[in-house]
């Protein structure tokens, strides 16, 4: 693939750009979401599973006699005989036979939650009644949670498979990084720990799952997975044919990566649904959620160095990371290409060393979080930044600015291959500094410390790289995946009835917090000269489904985009015959404009779409013989942009080329003797190219910002060295409410993608890539300290405190 | 598991019905009523998602037994627009975009509106405080208390 043509973007948008009202809202706002918990069917089973109460053990024997004999109960899977029902679960790690993960444990328990049993009967409560009862006698195993640990000789082993608790470990070096560091004049060298937090959406993930046996097919109502084009791997999971499985798409109450191809909860359903022959739900308490979520998010220590010359001019950065990986690998691959896609942030540097190594341990499995993966190497990257401007003595901002990639540099090649396709840095950071006021800050600042006030101020200027390749997955194998490079697509099809009236109809599991409707309401409004509150758009199951990725990487809105814009072309050429034949004029002669066809130099001779539409529906016979009924057409958005690694991987080629930028300007106050971090100011600017909804970017800036506050100051898995989940509830494991969380002031600056459709980039991760380099870099400020660990907890903080005045 | 005869008032109708004694109330809405409206998020009454209000205070339905609610007035997010037209704050919510997945928006909305009913010239930091019972995962909060602020405005001048 090459790299595709720059667009001309129309000058005049009707639609695009407008802070229209969400489509999604009303049934909302009503309470009429249909979540999956509130979809019931008759003769319905339900599931509890029972979960280890130990992190690494041997499984001597299950005794589940005392939970068959409870009334109610219907069928009882185990460890003993799961293998009998399914497949493994889909792995997208290297050698997946040496790490073989299944929906229960099989031969011994890996971590404290995992599921050693699961129940269907007549309701929840039944079967968690009857899971209680189930007796599992284990051996204990020494537990392992320390990723560093996990890497010593003598360390117990996870999988006995694998020969080490090492899945997966690779050193890239990109660049001339050795001459780099041997030209520098600076060299900064630190330890960063990055602590594992979550998407944990308020809604769990549920599935309700119904084995026709009669036809053979499987149908399973999800709020997760998004991946339709992927589900071939859920039925091998499942042993059903591909073709004999249907997806059918629920609305998700949030998912922030954590309900992003989460198949184990469909699995578990559809396995008893089998067994039984009867419907079954397996809805997700909190604690399955969080024990046994698989979506944990990076758990990573890092050894760093940043190389630069006496002047602030940045040159290298060599990252040495170790990431906790959990039990299993499942989806975790993908993390660390997200940290390569904007290794160098938007700074100019030459090269970049990266050397990861996989572990795993007794913890939950690691899957998306909002950035997957790449928040955490913003957040790495900036730290390394201010570190150096403290070494150099020069302002933080300062240092910043003189390596930005400038304007006239797009598209412009990072070290590990990807490209960022356009930006102004200059002009984000310029516009964050106006809107916080960042002198007059300064100057209170001053005043304020003269007061004896801890106040602190951080800026950070970081990447949000959108619409990622699948081949990000494989940059880790030993042997590169021989496969061409792939997409990752999305369709859509649109339908004008005989009315005139569109229907835009969705392939993948699309709303879990973002926009996709009133997104495609919007550009089908634009493509064919409507009112957004006219597009009826709904969902299809995978069974009658085109290809389609949904939400993940900050994809969606740009490729569902391009979809509407291929099948909107499709439509008007169409329009165009009939309309030409209605009016009798050539259709080379005909303009599209305002929703229909005129003759060029004739306004009043025109056909609206509807008529056109009547036409193409009801007389086919009037019409010239190649135009069939109906006006319909679906598109299939491929991946606009990917090009394969080259054999020694010394670059990775394009996997994620439309880059984002965005600046946050944050104020605190923190109390010393407490650790409590108050927010005085907030001023956070973003380019995601063209933005199509402004508010409705404007609330993923601001809840993405909240989230990475989260994964900051509190949000935090923690096991201790027994591998005791220490955060099994929100009485633990701590969400930031209304009164943690700042008031923002947001601010847009557009520099449109010369690759897609109207320029937009991705923006659905913003914030949580930002807030946590801007608090951390005012918390330091503030206390004269410097985080190294994450989440900085009251709790850190103060002892950090004191052991910077003992 | 022995059952309890209750009678409750939901949305202003009268309901007997028998409910096991562990039966929560979040329970006995959706499944027995099939008030779908409200949600359950955590089962400890911590993230606020299965607010309904009994007697126009606030209750988390998640740690409540249904058989307490014996006799109770209930009022859940059914209640608030049963016609074609959404209730002022379920406007203002649209309008700011005080939402995005929807899921903590129920219990949100029966907040602010016991919220707004308490004190209807709530200020900024009255409207923080009062939504901080509620947990939202998405919009980090702002809207919602932008929201509830213009609808006080709004149901303020509806009663001039």
């Amino acid at each position: 693939m090459t790299i595709p043509k720059v667009r001309q973007h129309p000058e005049h948008l009707e639609w695009v750009g407008k802070s229209i009202p969400r489509v999604e809202d009303p049934k909302f706002l009503r309470g009429r979401g249909n979540y999956i918990d509130d979809y019931e069917v008759p003769n319905m089973l339900e599931v509890a599973v029972a979960r280890s109460t130990m992190a690494h053990a041997k499984i001597l024997s299950i005794d589940t006699s005392a939970a068959e004999a409870v009334p109610g109960v219907v069928a009882i899977v185990t460890s003993e005989n799961v293998t009998d029902h399914v497949n493994p679960m889909p792995d997208f790690g290297p050698s997946p036979d040496k790490h073989t993960w299944y929906c229960l444990a099989v031969d011994k328990v890996r971590y404290m939650g995992e599921g050693v049993a699961v129940v269907a009967a007549t309701s929840r409560a039944v079967a968690e009644d009857a899971a209680e009862l189930i007796e599992v006698t284990y051996e204990p195993l020494e537990p392992l949670t320390d990723m560093l640990e996990a890497l010593e000789e003598d360390a117990p082993l996870i999988h006995e498979a694998l020969g080490s608790n090492i899945p997966f470990h690779r050193k890239f070096t990109f660049g001339d990084v050795d001459g780099d560091f041997a030209a520098a004049d600076v060299i900064v060298r630190d330890t960063l720990h990055w602590g594992r937090s979550g998407g944990q959406p308020l809604e769990t993930v549920g599935a309700v799952a119904d084995y026709d046996a009669a036809t053979g097919m499987m149908t399973i109502h999800v709020n997760s997975m998004s991946f339709t084009h992927f589900l071939f791997l859920l039925a091998n999971t499942l042993r059903v044919p591909s073709n004999k499985l249907d997806l059918q798409p629920h609305p998700s109450g949030g998912s922030f990566g954590a309900k992003f191809f989460e198949v184990k909860t469909a699995t578990i359903a559809a396995m008893m649904a089998r067994i039984t022959g009867r419907p079954v739900k397996f809805m997700q308490d909190r604690l399955d959620n969080i024990a046994n979520g698989d979506h944990h998010g990076s758990d990573r220590y890092y050894e760093v160095e940043l190389a630069a010359k006496a002047d602030g001019t940045l040159l290298s950065t060599r990252y040495k990371v170790v990431d906790n990986y959990g039990a299993y690998i499942q989806f975790g691959v993908g993390q660390h290409g997200n940290s390569l896609a904007q290794a160098v942030g938007p700074y100019r540097m030459s090269s970049i060393g990266y050397d990861l190594t996989a572990v795993l341990t007794n913890k939950c499995q690691q899957g998306a979080y909002r950035g997957f993966g790449s928040e955490v190497g913003n957040w790495i990257l900036e730290r390394m930044v201010d570190l150096m401007a403290l070494e150099l003595g020069m302002d933080p901002v300062d240092i910043r600015r003189m390596n930005f990639i400038q304007p006239d540099q797009f598209p412009y090649f990072i070290p590990t291959g990807n490209v960022y396709d356009s930006g102004d840095y200059e002009a984000v950071l310029n516009k964050t500094m106006e809107l916080s006021d960042y002198k007059g800050w300064r100057k209170r600042q001053a005043e304020m410390r003269a007061e004896g006030r801890h106040v602190g101020i951080g800026v950070c200027t970081c990447q949000e790289r959108s619409v990622f390749s699948a081949t990000e997955f494989w940059f880790w194998f030993d042997e590169p995946v021989a496969a061409p490079v792939t997409s990752a697509p999305e369709s859509v099809t649109l339908k004008v009835d005989a009315m005139g009236a569109v229907t835009a109809t969705l392939y993948s599991n699309a709303s879990w917090g973002n926009s996709p409707e009133t997104m495609v309401a919007q550009f089908v409004a634009e493509e064919l000269g409507i009112k957004p509150e006219d597009v009826s758009v709904v969902y299809a199951g995978s069974n009658q489904g085109m290809p389609a990725t949904g939400p993940g990487g900050s994809r969606f809105t740009i490729m569902v985009g391009g979809a509407v814009e291929g099948a909107s072309q499709s439509i008007r050429a169409k329009a165009a015959k009939i309309a030409a034949h209605l009016l009798e004029a050539n259709e080379d002669d005909l303009v599209w404009e305002e929703g229909g066809f005129a003759v060029r130099g004739s306004p009043d001779q025109r056909k609206e779409l509807a008529e056109i539409a009547l036409a193409a529906h009801m007389f086919k016979h009037s019409l010239p013989e190649e135009i069939e009924t109906g006006l319909e057409a679906s598109h299939v958005q491929d991946h606009p942009y990917t090009t394969m690694p080259n054999p020694e991987r010394t670059n990775l080629g394009v996997f994620y080329p439309f880059v984002g930028h965005a600046s946050h300007v944050v104020v605190v106050e923190v109390d010393p003797e407490t650790g409590r971090v108050e927010f005085l100011d907030y001023a956070a600017v973003h380019d995601c190219g063209t933005v199509v909804n402004p508010r409705s970017v404007g609330g993923q800036v601001i809840g993405g910002t909240v989230q990475g506050l989260g994964s900051t100051l509190y949000e935090e898995f923690l096991y201790d060295e027994d591998g005791v989940l220490r955060t099994p509830s929100f009485a633990e494991y701590l969400i930031p409410s209304a009164l943690d969380s700042p008031t923002l002031r947001v601010g847009h600056n557009e520099t449109p993608s010369p690759y897609t459709p109207y320029g937009i980039k991705g923006g659905g991760e913003a914030g949580r890539m930002m807030a946590p380099s801007a608090i951390c870099a005012a918390i330091d400020d503030a206390l004269g300290i410097r985080i190294r660990r994450l989440p900085a907890t009251p709790e850190r903080i103060v002892e950090m405190v004191d052991a910077a005045n003992s | 598991m022995s059952t309890h005869d209750i009678t409750v008032t939901v949305n202003g109708t009268a309901t007997s019905a028998s409910v096991e004694a562990r039966r929560s109330l979040a329970d006995f809405l959706r499944h027995d009523l099939g008030l779908v409206g409200t949600h359950i998020g955590c089962e400890q009454g911590a993230c606020g998602a299965c607010t309904v209000l009994i007697g126009g205070r606030s209750v988390r339905s998640c740690i409540m037994f249904a058989v307490q609610a014996d006799g109770a007035e209930i009022q859940t997010i059914e209640s608030l627009a049963p016609g074609a037209d959404l209730h002022p704050l379920q406007e203002a919510f649209r309008r700011h975009q005080g939402l995005q997945c929807g899921f903590c928006t129920p219990g949100m909305l029966l907040r602010g509106l016991e919220l707004i009913s308490d004190n209807p010239d709530l200020t900024a930091e009255e409207a923080r405080e009062g939504i901080s019972s509620n947990m939202c995962r998405c919009t980090g909060y702002q809207y919602i208390v932008d929201a509830v602020l213009d609808a006080a405005a709004e149901m303020r001048a509806e009663e001039d």
